[in-house]
């Protein structure tokens, strides 16, 4: 196939799309039209976009990322409705709303331009602003001027896909907290600019001579700069070692608070007794530095929490309500039991319901793990989140919300997610020794010197809390973990928290359990053809194309796994369509591709080769199709999920490094064993047939023996994928699988699971060399102050060195390989 | 030297202001987007009215 795509591209004269700027493929190219378009929405949009006076918008684009765009003519009636509106577009002014909407195929900075031009194109939109890193539009209008469906459709018309965001109160509050450490971090950072000058101009003088008058004076504004760094960006810390304290749990708070307030005391006595050293300098300068090293850990952290909200909001979240013979798109909170709604193919189900109308198939391995579609007709229930795969059903609906199947398994994952420690991490753990390790140091020196030299004793005391105060392990977590998973993040592997990787690099003493979920995991989501059984007195027939060529006339999920395989070389005829089978002409021959009974019935014989192939195919899992040529039955193909083609591999890999890989499979046993025999694992490591609550008791069972880590995509898995000490969600994953891991694979196959754990590990070894730096360096330190060779100036100069040797070590430490590079030796 | 007097005063105010600025536009929402007015600031000057 690709080879024959190369040649035609290179024989023709390619031009670019005069809208999304990708090659126009032959077919589409109109020798009389000044302008070419690789498809019909490139055309409608460019057609859009001259038509409202933005056409320069093509003069400012730049090459790079391009999609083709495809409009999709919804009304976005949903976004009419009282109580959305209420939720997302609140009122910011009488009449004016504002809201955000998630947009899909934003790229550069022409598109700034564009949807920032809103206003002029739409009459009653007052601003449009769009963040470019979050492709988020934010629209404030005039309610009365125009509905939101109107600017929704616009936006759609120029394709960009707008789509609402999922919750919008979160995001409002996650979005107070950043602005609040923004501010901690400047007033943090000025003050302790500002110290540090004053503090120059003090050292200078204790060096060359100062009059006393302008020492105090020095002294006394540092002291006021001091406090207010302290008591406002610096309480932070004061309120987690109260809350550590409280709670009796270690925290890195505790011991930076206990060198804060013991520099803050000595120096503000020293300050009033006018004697001695003042620490404000070191004190506000290591308030910046830790905030600094929190703020960054936590803007990583939010770009991967943002990403998969992205992700989210691209499912469309609207239900297609029956009114008599009008159809009204609605938020699916909306739908109450015994209202009628319409899926479309492709549509998941908003509800849980029966069909009223209509006959299709269903897919419901989200929900079940079952990878073969399901065939509904009248009067079968549909659940919520299975996908409609067929034809238009109708659906009448019996219960909503958190009633349905879904809604269950989401209350199941919160009691998962609920139940599970929080694990004490690395960081924390050291602080407990070292609050307790600085304290009885700081008792030592004080007794020590009261008996040497009782007029110093104070002071080399409060040195020493002070070199001690772990800023190169307060800054050393956050920075590794926030380069970690930066580098993560630019190889597809979104990790929601630090914390992830150390569940995953923590050495423990059992070797971990990898469980894998089969339908969607391991195998893949589309069904494809994976055996092919010929009968060898039809071997000469070229079959399996023709099959191909006559499928790609019918719609069914099954017909599409031998579509994917058609060349377009030969015309096929298709005579009959059937819910079970076809019926066609290909080649002058007579072709029947079905079920065993659609096919049976019209052949006279069925031969015992076929009989024993049908049952071999259904041991493994796959389902049997039949194909007839000329009224004879000539050959049998196994349909099902392809195991992906990394899996052997990635199973392997894991196996070499000792863990216990084993199958966790809502699928038929028989189909989990067939897969888990073509993977090499044993017989009793494929478990199949379990529900999510047997999944969650599996899951439990092997965390009470070690760290379990449960790879999966389906509603189905969430709650186990909650469980686990570490849940990954694959490409291509449901919503709930989504909310329910702490590590999403944005790229489809398994092997980002390999790089996950190498990367985890090889981050744990950083943290730990740099905890090992300043740890070392804390103890040099802590040792010259007990013998009181260094003072709080030699103090305040070693401290920075300290810390950047940790920040250099964080930045430069491999941890996540590009995952261009091959990622095993 | 006594001049320091007033410099000090008047540096503290100066940095106060500042600091009071930073954290209104921190508030107002300035900073939530660092990304999008570089791209912004190619392309404003289009034939308004």
């Amino acid at each position: 196939m690709s080879t024959v795509a190369s040649e035609r591209s290179e024989t023709q004269v390619v031009s670019p799309c005069a809208h999304c700027g990708l090659p126009v493929p032959p077919g589409m190219v109109d020798a009389s039209a000044p302008e070419q378009f690789c498809c019909s929405g490139c055309r409608v949009v460019r057609r859009t976009i001259e038509s409202c006076g933005l056409g320069r918008y093509y003069g400012m684009k730049t090459d790079g990322f391009a999609q083709p765009a495809r409009p999709t003519g919804r009304a976005y009636a949903e976004m009419d409705d009282r109580a959305f509106l209420d939720r997302h577009a609140p009122l910011v002014a009488p009449g004016l709303r504002s809201t955000e909407l998630i947009l899909e195929g934003v790229h550069c900075s022409a598109c700034v331009w564009l949807l920032e031009k809103l206003p002029r194109v739409l009459a009653g939109v007052v601003e449009a602003r769009l963040d470019l890193r979050r492709a988020t539009l934010r629209v404030t209008w005039d309610e009365t001027a125009l509905p939101l469906s109107k600017v929704a459709r616009t936006l759609d018309g120029f394709g960009y896909r707008p789509h609402a965001g999922r919750d919008p109160e979160a995001r409002a509050a996650r979005q107070h907290e950043d602005r609040r450490m923004l501010v901690r971090i400047g007033v943090a950072g000025a003050g302790a600019g500002n110290v540090m000058l004053l503090a120059f101009a003090l050292y200078g003088g204790h060096f060359h001579g100062m009059q006393g008058e302008y020492a105090r004076l020095f002294r006394w504004t540092s002291l006021a700069i001091a406090l207010v760094v302290l008591l406002w960006p610096g309480g932070l810390f004061f309120r987690g070692a109260w809350a550590a304290l409280r709670t009796r749990s270690a925290h890195l708070d505790l011991p930076i608070a206990i060198a804060l307030a013991a520099g803050m005391v000595a120096g503000t006595l020293n300050t009033i007794l006018d004697r001695g050293d003042i620490y404000f300098d070191s004190l506000t300068g290591l308030v910046f530095l830790l905030l600094v090293g929190r703020y960054v850990q936590r803007r990583i952290e939010r770009r991967a929490s943002d990403a998969v909200e992205w992700l989210f909001s691209l499912t469309p979240r609207v239900a297609r309500l029956c009114e008599g013979d009008h159809i009204r798109e609605v938020p699916p909170e909306t739908l109450r039991p015994d209202h009628v709604v319409e899926v479309r193919p492709g549509d998941s189900f908003p509800a849980d319901g029966v069909v009223c109308d209509g006959q299709s198939s269903v897919n419901l391995a989200f929900i079940t793990g079952e990878s073969r579609p399901l065939t509904v007709r009248e009067g079968d229930a549909v659940f919520a989140a299975a996908t409609n795969l067929g034809r238009v059903l109708k659906v009448r609906i019996t219960t909503t919300g958190r009633a349905t199947r879904v809604g269950k398994l989401l209350t199941l994952v919160e009691e998962c997610g609920r139940r599970k420690a929080p694990i004490v991490q690395l960081a924390d753990r050291m602080a407990g020794w070292f609050t307790v390790a600085a304290m009885g140091l700081f008792v030592v020196t004080l007794c020590t010197w009261l008996l040497v030299d009782a007029a110093h004793a104070v002071d080399h005391a409060i040195t020493l809390l002070i070199v001690s105060c772990p800023c190169g392990l307060g800054l050393a977590t956050p920075l590794a973990v926030s380069v970690a998973l930066g580098r993560a993040a630019r190889s597809h592997i979104l990790v929601k928290g630090g914390e992830v990787l150390e569940r995953l690099g923590r050495r423990s003493t059992s070797a971990p359990v990898l469980f894998l979920d089969k339908t969607g995991t391991l195998t893949e989501d589309n069904l494809t053809v994976v055996a092919w059984h010929q009968d060898p007195k039809a071997a000469h027939l070229g079959l399996r194309a023709w099959v191909a060529e006559l499928e790609t006339q019918s719609a069914h999920p099954i017909a599409q796994a031998f579509a994917a395989e058609a060349e377009g070389k030969m015309a096929a005829e298709l005579l009959a369509s059937h819910d079970t089978g076809i019926e066609g002409r290909v080649d002058g021959h007579g072709l029947l591709v079905g079920s065993r009974r659609f096919v049976c019935q019209r052949v006279q014989h069925v031969p015992a080769w076929a009989e024993a192939m049908r049952q071999t195919f259904s041991a493994q899992g796959q389902t049997p199709v039949w194909i007839a040529v000329d009224g004879n039955v000539s050959a049998l193909a196994g349909v099902g999920g392809r195991v992906r083609p990394d899996a052997q591999q990635t199973i392997s890999a894991f196996q070499r490094r000792g863990l216990r890989v084993e199958i966790l499979s809502g699928d038929d046993p028989a189909a989990v064993l067939a897969v888990g025999a073509t993977l090499g694992l044993s017989p009793e490591h494929c478990h199949g047939g379990l529900g999510p609550e047997d999944k969650v008791r599996a899951v439990e069972a092997a965390r009470r023996d070690g760290p379990v880590v449960m790879v999966g995509d389906g509603v189905n898995d969430a709650a186990a994928l909650s469980a686990a000490s570490v849940g990954v969600a694959v490409h291509g994953g449901a919503e709930a699988s989504l909310v329910a891991a702490d590590v999403y694979l944005g790229r489809p196959g398994l092997s980002g699971l390999v790089d996950l754990f190498g990367g985890a590990t090889r981050t744990l070894k950083v943290i730990r060399r740099c905890l090992a730096v300043s740890l070392g360096y804390n103890v040099v330190a802590a040792t010259l102050a007990l013998t009181g060779i260094v003072n709080a100036l030699q103090a305040a100069i070693l401290m920075p060195l300290a810390s950047f040797t940790v920040l250099a070590m964080a930045l430069w430490m491999p941890t996540f390989r590009n995952h261009q590079e091959p990622s095993c030796p | 030297m006594s001049v320091i007097y007033l410099l000090i005063p008047l540096a503290s105010a100066l940095g106060i202001g500042a600091v009071w600025a930073f954290v209104r536009a921190t508030r107002a929402g300035q900073f939530d987007d660092l990304e999008t007015p570089a791209h912004r600031i190619l392309h404003d000057d289009d034939g308004e009215p």
